[in-house]
């Protein structure tokens, strides 16, 4: 059974050649360049207030664009960035602890378990800067010492001290910073804002794309919005496993759509699953909630040495605990990255060694750390986690360790983009977690903020200059027949999904594929797994689309149609996703093909065969793998090994 | 309804208010104390009442410190009221459905009866000046004898009734309206906050016993 | 447990709403109240009824998407976001009102859904700092003492969610809006256009149709940012300064 093709190499042709140091300042120099009075005759549509799509909105008309953007939810303000907590990473070197671009460059490589393209990561290094700057500048009031210079703590088990934050709530504080300014050039009647209107189909125009058909989510209205350029910055696709630590309307859709118009979508296998997340109490569990990791700095994570050993933690004497981390990776412990501490808790709980409703959990333990800092000391440095650890289980992790399992919490997959972030579909631009562009395989912590702004703030204005001025645009009339036919699949779909009137309520579909996904393609693969989840999706989109009871109509405020229309989406995009991840037969940075492990059980690449980014072309029939393979002159794969 | 002045914005007319009250508060201090000499006979008291016409002299002619203090006086009310009044009007219209459950508001007694407080304070105002200064509902006015007046008035019972009453709602009325002043001016800090409580709490019990003492010393026999 | 649920249903801005009445049962503590309204939403879906309409996104109390007036208070009887209230905070056989924030600034859109664009349009016309990207001075160029950092965070950390006006007698935006003045108003990069914030933004709050501020304080006792009344003083400070001022 043959169930892709193999096309064309593709490969990225906009960064220059030389220097690493020197191409993102070719690049610029190279990009034409729109005189500011012809700026204002261009309208830029950019789907998404987030850190990605405010910053780039924001910063689009205050070159002079006219920006159409929408979201959602029914502020900017609300976008999923707001949920960060640990922090945002920058070359600052403030520390003057060795830190520098070439440094962040290289982690972040080596971190993406060498399948990124070198010459992005280097800029978004180079940029990571001027990001503090220009979020400081607004007033984003960073975490600062005594003195009044800004503070920074190391994270995610790097051994320099780059990372800025803002207590728990980094992602709120640059989210609220890219409102602001968004807000400002709103108010400067630069920005169209449609909040509470999401983006249901791309509309491409002699091959470029030209505006999207969106739904009022409160009048129900489809409408088309045109523009010559469109940004999709809509975030990435954890919510295709139902519970994860995404907010409840984070989707796919957006970019599903855009990738069954023409664009290709990149390594859609790439997820990332975080360590410490508050595991699910029951049936009714709605989402997952993430604890920083910051945590394993000084909690032990454990499990009983019986199997479905019920006694209370506090009566398992010392001897029966398996530090099972500090065992395996002497070295590195509890603070081995997040890929393998997941897996391990994984491990742990298949055995039958995990604890807590279901077995799904394993002890943080922070006994010791409370022995040995005092239990004000711990307070100071995470109450704020224990107190919601506290608020979400009623256990008061003073007392007894807290349970954590691992959850959905990153997707590193996304839409393919070059050097400039456009698509493979002229006009198409995506940015931030929607993207594939610069985290391989595994994502480094506190660096999606980085890519996010990096992408919105930099680098988009810039390639979405040079491709305004060169032209080639003429009106599209509003009564194009390709508009016609969008309009008209989208209301078709509408309508169909509201004409079903079956048994089951979406969420109840949304469950079943997010519990297989879990299952067959969650935080370890094999060919067999993978293979059994694809032969499931067909009949369960089949089911889905003759039993699924999307109440009320369409021209109102319809909370189950939405969900519907999205839950539909995942059930395709899943199966893009299995497919990828039965493709890549090797094990590399968050996805875990278990054929493919070194003895010790550490991931095994297979750079010889899998050193490429997967594009996949969609054609309405079996999809097409276009291969774009990766080069690293400066930073040399290398086996990670932490034990 | 866009408009810059001071007076248009909610915040504006909440410190006009704010200081309007406060220069209240200031005279009703004087006065109570201007009323206590009561305690000291007719002759003080009168005495007294009859010195406040001849104050500033000989630079004012008779009585014009009076009329100043009146015309500010008048004014301050004037400008409490509307701006009570304005500000609570358009408070209500800010919540037209109200909710089916009941609120249990977590604000103090003297916090949620400002406006029915200020109500009830207007209305002895007027009914005060009536009676005391022009004499038409007092029970044997005497002009120039503000002893006897005060005095003949605290007989009737239910006149005591309306001056205790009076004064009761006024001390709650000034014990959130300081500390509130102080909020609404900016001047409160959290390091000030209890003190000014305190301060408002006292100026409260200062002005409703000083006051009262006067209706209950009459009742009493005290004063006779 | 089982519970009686008395909601208000409202079908769109301009039809008549009224409370109903629903029993839920099997709800555990564990659930958080929006777990239990998606249990109760389950039930009406299958029964071909319209479930009831509520926002939500984060479920973590950081979006500030979610929030119903529970038995007569704004998020309920804890002190957090309605997502983050979890049903351990009843009892077996308790009846709840549910309501949706009620102001004329709020219109209703559905249910317990509520426009509250009028936050936006504040922020819009003054709670920024004029700082064009690619103009930034390097990070560290303006120290900025803790103190003033740490009280301009704790304003910067309201979530919008609206609850400071559900809770206020007068439907008033002060505490939200005083929380914005306060966050940037005290950072010197806030400082060139702090006369200008306050008064505009203050403009804008009273151009929205809430109420004015009789410092009542249920707002604070709603807020689940712990947002304290001194930013409220401090707005008015602001604004009297500014009057004062020259550069208005
Ligand atoms: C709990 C949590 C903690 C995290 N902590 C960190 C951290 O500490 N450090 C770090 O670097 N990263 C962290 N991340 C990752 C990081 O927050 C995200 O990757 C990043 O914020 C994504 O930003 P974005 O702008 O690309 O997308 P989002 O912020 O998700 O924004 C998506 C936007 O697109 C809009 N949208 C989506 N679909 C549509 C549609 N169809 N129509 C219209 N609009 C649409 C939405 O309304 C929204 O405005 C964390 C993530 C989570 C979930
Ligand atoms: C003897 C007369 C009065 C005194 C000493 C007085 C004093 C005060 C003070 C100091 C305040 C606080 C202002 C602020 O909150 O900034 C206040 C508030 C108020 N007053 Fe008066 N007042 C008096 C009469 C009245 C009258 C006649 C009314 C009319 C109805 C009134 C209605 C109010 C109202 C509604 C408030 C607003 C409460 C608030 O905003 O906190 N008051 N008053
Ligand atoms: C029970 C206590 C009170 C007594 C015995 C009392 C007595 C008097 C007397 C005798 C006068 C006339 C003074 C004069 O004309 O020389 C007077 C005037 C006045 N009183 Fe009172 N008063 C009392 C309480 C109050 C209160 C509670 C208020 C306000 C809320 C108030 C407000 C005034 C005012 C505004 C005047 C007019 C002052 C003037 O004419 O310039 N009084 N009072
Ligand atoms: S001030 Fe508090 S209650 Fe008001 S919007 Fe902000 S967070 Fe919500
Ligand atoms: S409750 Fe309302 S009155 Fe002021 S103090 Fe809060 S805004
Ligand atoms: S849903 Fe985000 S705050 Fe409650």
């Amino acid at each position: 059974m043959r169930d892709y093709r193999l096309g064309e190499p593709i490969a990225d042709t906009r960064a220059p050649a030389g220097p690493i140091e020197d191409r993102w300042a070719t690049r610029r120099f190279q990009a034409g360049l729109v005189n500011p009075t012809n700026r204002r005759k261009h309208r830029v549509i950019v789907v998404g207030t987030g850190l990605a799509g405010g910053s780039a909105g924001a910063t689009l008309a205050e070159q002079g664009y006219q920006v159409v953007q929408f979201c959602f939810q029914d502020s900017p303000r609300r976008a999923h960035s707001v949920a960060a907590q640990g922090g945002i990473n920058a070359a600052k070197n403030y520390r003057n602890d060795g830190d520098s671009v070439y440094r962040l460059f290289y982690d972040t490589v080596k971190g993406g378990d060498f399948r990124s393209r070198e010459s992005n990561v280097y800029r978004l290094a180079e940029l990571s800067g001027q990001i503090i700057d220009q979020a400081v500048a607004q007033g984003v009031p960073f975490a600062r010492e005594y003195g009044g210079l800004l503070d920074t703590r190391s994270f995610g088990g790097v051994q320099v001290q780059r990372t800025f934050y803002a207590r728990g709530q980094t992602g709120q504080q640059l989210l609220i910073g890219a409102y602001q300014a968004l807000s400002r050039q709103i108010d400067a009647g630069n920005v169209e804002l449609h909040p509470r209107t999401e983006m249901l189909d791309l509309v491409v125009i002699d091959g470029r794309a030209r505006g999207i058909v969106a739904r009022d989510l409160v009048t129900g209205e489809v409408t088309t919005h045109l523009a010559d350029a469109v940004v999709l910055a809509t975030g990435g696709y954890g919510n295709v496993f139902y519970l994860s630590t995404n907010a409840k309307g984070s989707n796919a859709t957006a970019i599903w759509r855009a990738h069954k118009r023409g664009a290709h979508l990149a390594n859609p296998c790439y997820t990332q699953i975080h360590p410490t997340c508050i595991p699910r109490s029951g049936e009714h569990q709605s989402k997952l909630t993430l604890m920083s990791e910051s945590l394993r700095n000084d909690g032990r994570i454990w499990v009983p040495k019986r199997q479905g050993d019920t006694r209370p933690p506090g009566d398992i004497p010392e001897a029966e605990r398996d530090y099972y981390l500090e065992r395996m990776y002497p070295s590195f412990g509890n603070l081995v990255p997040r890929d393998i501490a997941s897996r391990a808790a994984k491990n742990q709980c298949d055995a039958g060694y995990g604890v807590g409703p279901g077995g799904l959990g394993v002890y943080l333990d922070f006994a010791d750390a409370i022995g040995r800092m005092g239990r004000a000391a711990v307070t100071e440095k995470y109450g704020n986690l224990f107190d919601m650890y506290e608020r979400i289980t009623a256990e008061n992790p003073y007392e007894v360790p807290m349970r954590i399992y691992p959850a959905i919490h990153y997707t590193m997959g996304g839409l393919w983009v070059d050097y400039d972030l456009q698509s493979t579909i002229p006009g198409l631009f995506v940015i931030g977690e929607a993207n594939f562009s610069d985290h391989g395989a595994n994502r480094l912590g506190a660096s999606a903020l980085m890519q996010g702004l990096a992408d919105g703030y930099f680098v988009l204005p810039t390639t979405v200059n040079d491709y305004l001025a060169g032209g080639g645009l003429t009106d599209v009339a509003p009564d194009h027949p390709v508009i016609a036919r969008v309009e008209a699949e989208v209301a078709e779909r509408l309508a169909t999904l509201l004409a079903v009137r079956g048994d089951r309520t979406v969420d109840s579909f949304h469950r079943e594929l997010g519990l297989l996904l879990w299952d067959h393609c969650g935080m370890a693969r094999n060919e067999t797994g993978l293979r059994k989840a694809l032969g499931r999706i067909p009949s369960l989109r089949d089911e889905f689309w003759h039993r699924v009871l999307v109440p009320g109509t369409g021209e109102q405020l319809n909370q189950e149609l939405e969900k519907a229309n999205r839950v539909a989406d995942f059930l395709e995009f899943a199966e893009l996703m299995l497919l990828d991840a039965i493709v890549r037969e090797e094990s590399c940075g968050g996805h875990f093909r278990e054929e493919h492990q070194t003895p010790d059980g550490e991931a095994q690449r297979e750079d010889e065969h899998f050193s490429h980014v997967a594009a996949w072309e969609y054609t309405g029939d079996i999809p097409v793998l276009h291969k774009e393979s990766l080069r690293f002159d400066y930073v040399h794969p290398a086996a990670r090994s932490y034990t | 309804m866009r408009s810059r002045t001071f007076w248009a914005s909610t915040v504006g007319k909440k410190a006009v208010m704010a200081v309007s009250g406060l220069v209240l508060v200031l005279f009703l201090l004087a006065h109570m104390l201007g009323n206590l000499k009561i305690f000291f006979g007719a002759a003080d008291f009168d005495g007294y009442a009859a010195w406040l016409r001849t104050i500033g002299e000989p630079v004012l002619h008779n009585a014009w410190y009076l009329w100043i203090q009146r015309a500010v006086l008048l004014i301050a009310v004037i400008a409490h009221v509307t701006a009570a009044v304005q500000l609570s009007a358009r408070d209500r219209r800010a919540r037209p459905v109200r909710y089916a459950h009941g609120q249990r508001p977590k604000a103090t007694f003297a916090t949620s009866t400002m406006r029915w407080g200020g109500v009830i304070l207007a209305l002895f105002i007027v009914w005060h000046l009536l009676d005391l200064s022009v004499g038409v509902v007092n029970p044997d006015f005497a002009a120039g004898r503000p002893y006897h007046d005060v005095v003949v008035d605290f007989q009737v019972w239910w006149i005591n009734l309306i001056y205790i009453a009076a004064v009761l709602a006024l001390g709650l009325h000034v014990n959130h309206g300081f500390w509130s002043a102080a909020q609404t001016l900016g001047i409160n800090r959290p390091s000030r906050d209890r003190t000014i409580k305190a301060v408002g709490t006292t100026l409260a019990i200062v002005l409703t016993v000083g006051f009262v003492a006067v209706p209950v010393g009459v009742m009493t026999g005290l004063v006779s | 447990m089982k519970l009686t649920l008395r909601i208000w249903r409202q079908a769109g801005p301009d039809t008549p709403g009224r409370m109903a009445e629903y029993q839920v049962d099997g709800i555990e503590p564990d659930m958080s109240f929006l777990e239990m309204l998606d249990v109760l939403n389950g039930r009406l879906i299958l029964d071909g009824q319209e479930p009831v309409a509520f926002d939500h996104d984060c479920r973590e109390g950081i979006c500030g998407s979610c929030g119903v007036v529970i038995n007569g208070r704004a998020h309920g009887p804890e002190h957090t976001t309605t997502c983050q209230l979890h049903m351990r905070a009843f009892h077996d056989g308790d009846v709840i009102d549910v309501e949706p924030w009620r102001a004329k600034a709020f219109p209703i859109i559905k249910d317990l859904v509520v426009d509250r664009s009028a936050f936006d349009r504040i922020v819009r016309s003054g709670g920024y700092v004029t700082a064009p990207t690619g103009s930034a001075p390097d990070a560290n160029a303006v120290p900025v003492p803790k103190a003033d950092a740490d009280v301009a965070f704790d304003n910067a950390t309201c979530i919008g969610c609206g609850a400071c006006v559900a809770a206020c007698p007068n439907g008033s935006a002060t505490l939200f809006t005083s929380a914005k003045v306060t966050h940037l108003n005290l950072l010197p990069q806030g400082a060139p256009e702090r006369e200008r914030r306050v008064l505009d933004m203050i403009e804008t709050m009273d151009a929205e149709d809430f109420g004015g501020c009789t410092n009542s304080g249920e707002c604070v006792a709603a807020c689940p940012q712990g947002i304290p009344l001194a930013s409220i003083a401090t707005l008015n400070r602001e604004f009297l300064r500014a009057n004062r001022s020259a550069k208005r």
